[in-house]
């Protein structure tokens, strides 16, 4: 099996490719990540939109296809990104969990080395996490942030566009094992 | 069990970190302190790590600069030892320099108040010659210096002009074994002739066997070398050996005692005093400021012995029995318009006052052989505007006592009804 394969289903676990990296790359490119969602924007406001850390939860989570190791991944990126923003702590580490917990669990059913399901995973996942922070900021915080769907749909394609381009660049990172 | 966690291993996994993050959540949102819990648990973390390598750093850095970056320590030993000498220095010419003053005010004041000509004039070398005791000053023949003048300080005598040049002259020593001079003791006014020995001592010569002189007892210039004026302080004898005809009496220069003067009195024209029975007093005294004068001036006359103003009640006599005595002298005397003391030799006084109107109180008469009898109280003469006290207890008095004396008496503590000269 290839990485461009024709089909988007996978007729079992075997079939699916578990990409193993580097200890170092599991660590600097979420970092980079973290490093791009805080400074980036005060130098080009007009990359605020983009949502670097969840699309590398995202990859980890669906290439490493292990739930507890994407919801851990998911987890310290989070907290990470709260660390660094003025949010309470766990609201982003809550989030990420699930986003990687659900990528890696979808990981393990889908071909997700098809770039066309790379983006709609994306933009899938982009929507979940705006979806959820709202919900969570409603519910635990009390917080009357608009609910903005039309808005998130359409930085969800830019950031699912972002993300498959994203992903064919850290394949190249990736030590295969089957 | 075991299957059932390997089943759901995956989900227990995602509950138990949600949990807990939503505890973590809820502790950190309910926190009002307005210090992230990030924050708190990074620095907690952090500054031990911090001090240890602040203290690695510091303790480096004063590794390097305190042992290893010693050659400077003895350059800056050499630089500090020589400002302490030389504070040390500055400190011993301050004393010194306090020291001058301190002489020169004491013989400013010492000038001021003797009745002998003086002139100051300051030591400026001592004798090269060790066997000769001198001092040069800096005063000659040009500032009226002429040879065999004393020279004094105010503790003592010093010594005498020896040689008189222009702007310079030789002081001889009276610890030179070539000075003499006459003394006197103060307690028993035994002569002698004071001698220098050479040493820091002086001896005192032909003091008679019977002439009685104790250790402590002072000397002073007697005035018959007509170099010293009588009356000067030279020294406090020391030890007495007996001798025969005269005793051997060791003195200690007073002005000698603080070693050679700085500053020195040249005695121009001598005046001769008593010599005095308590040795010198070296202690300051505290003078009280004079008293402010009277605001009424018959309180003055009265005090002068003065009759008062017409009208004036007299003032109480007070003082010495000589002060009550001489008001009662003046009143007799201004009774009769007589003014006492009016000329050089009472001149203007036409005749005499009448002392003999004065009361005689019996009891201050001496009583026994050869006494006079008191004489009967005269009467007692018409009261006159203002040398009377207006108390009738007066006229009933034997004698007639004035009511000042009285009150002064009765102040004392002495009889209230009799009156007292």
């Amino acid at each position: 099996m290839t990485y461009s394969g024709g089909r988007m289903l996978l007729s079992s676990q075997r079939e699916g490719q578990v990409s193993r990296f580097n200890v170092w790359v599991t660590i600097l490119v979420p970092f980079l990540a973290l490093l791009f969602q805080i400074y980036v924007p005060l130098f080009f406001r007009f990359l605020s939109f983009l949502e670097m850390p969840l699309l590398v939860v995202i990859y980890l989570g669906l290439m490493r296809r292990n739930p507890v190791s994407g919801l851990l991944v998911g987890a310290a990126v989070g907290l990470a990104q709260d660390a660094w923003s003025k949010n309470p702590l766990g609201m982003y580490g809550i989030t990420k969990t699930l986003v990687g917990y659900f990528a890696a669990s979808i990981g393990m059913k889908l071909d997700v080395d098809n770039v066309l399901m790379r983006f709609i995973l994306a933009f899938f996942f982009y929507v979940f996490h705006q979806s959820f922070y709202w919900v969570m900021e409603h519910a635990l915080l009390s917080q009357q942030s608009p609910f903005d769907m039309p808005g998130w749909l359409g930085l969800g394609v830019l950031n699912a566009l972002v993300g498959a381009a994203l992903f064919h660049f850290l394949d190249k990172l990736r030590v295969t094992a089957r | 069990m075991e299957s059932f966690l390997n089943r759901y291993r995956n989900i227990t996994v995602l509950l138990l970190v949600i949990f807990a993050q939503l505890v973590l959540l809820a502790v950190d949102a309910k926190n009002d302190q307005h210090v992230r819990f990030i924050r708190v648990w990074t620095v907690t973390v952090v500054s031990p790590l911090a001090r240890l390598m602040e203290g690695m750093r510091t303790g480096s850095f004063s590794f390097v600069h305190n042992y290893i970056t010693l050659h400077d320590a003895d350059a800056q030993n050499r630089v500090l030892k020589a400002e302490n000498d030389q504070q040390k220095l500055q400190i011993i010419f301050l004393k010194n320099e306090l020291g001058r003053a301190e002489n020169a005010k004491a013989l400013q004041i010492f000038q001021q108040r003797t009745p002998s000509k003086t002139l100051a004039a300051s030591v400026f070398s001592t004798g090269i010659n060790s066997s000769r005791k001198v001092l040069y000053v800096d005063r000659g023949s040009v500032s009226g210096v002429m040879r065999e003048m004393a020279v004094v300080t105010p503790d003592g005598i010093i010594g005498k002009v020896t040689a008189v040049y222009p702007t310079v002259s030789e002081v001889l020593l009276i610890t030179d074994p070539m000075f003499a001079a006459g003394v006197i003791s103060g307690k028993t006014h035994a002569h002698g002739t004071l001698k220098g020995t050479g040493t820091s001592l002086c001896k005192v010569d032909f003091v008679a066997f019977e002439d009685k002189v104790d250790p402590g007892d002072w000397f002073y210039t007697s005035g018959d070398d007509r170099i010293f004026p009588r009356g000067m302080p030279v020294g406090v004898v020391k030890s007495i050996k007996p001798g025969q005809p005269y005793r051997e009496i060791t003195l200690e220069p007073s002005a000698m005692a603080a070693g050679s003067p700085d500053d020195v009195l040249i005695v121009l024209e001598g005046v001769h005093q008593d010599i005095p029975e308590n040795p010198p007093a070296n202690q300051q005294v505290y003078l009280a400021p004079p008293p402010p004068p009277l605001a009424e001036p018959a309180a003055q006359t009265a005090a002068a012995g003065a009759a008062p103003a017409p009208g004036t009640p007299p003032r109480p006599v007070t003082g010495t029995e000589a002060d009550k005595a001489r008001a009662l002298y003046q009143k007799t005397a201004d009774s009769e318009n007589i003014v006492l003391g009016g000329g050089p030799t009472g001149q203007d006084i036409k005749r005499p006052p009448d002392f003999t109107k004065i009361p005689v109180d019996p009891r201050t008469l001496p009583q026994g052989r050869g006494a006079v009898p008191p004489a009967p109280a005269p009467a007692a003469p018409p009261a006159k505007k203002g040398t009377e006290s207006p108390s009738p207890a007066k006229s009933t008095a034997p004698p007639v006592t004035p009511d000042a004396i009285r009150r002064a008496n009765q102040a004392g503590g002495g009889p209230g009804g009799n009156g007292r000269l």
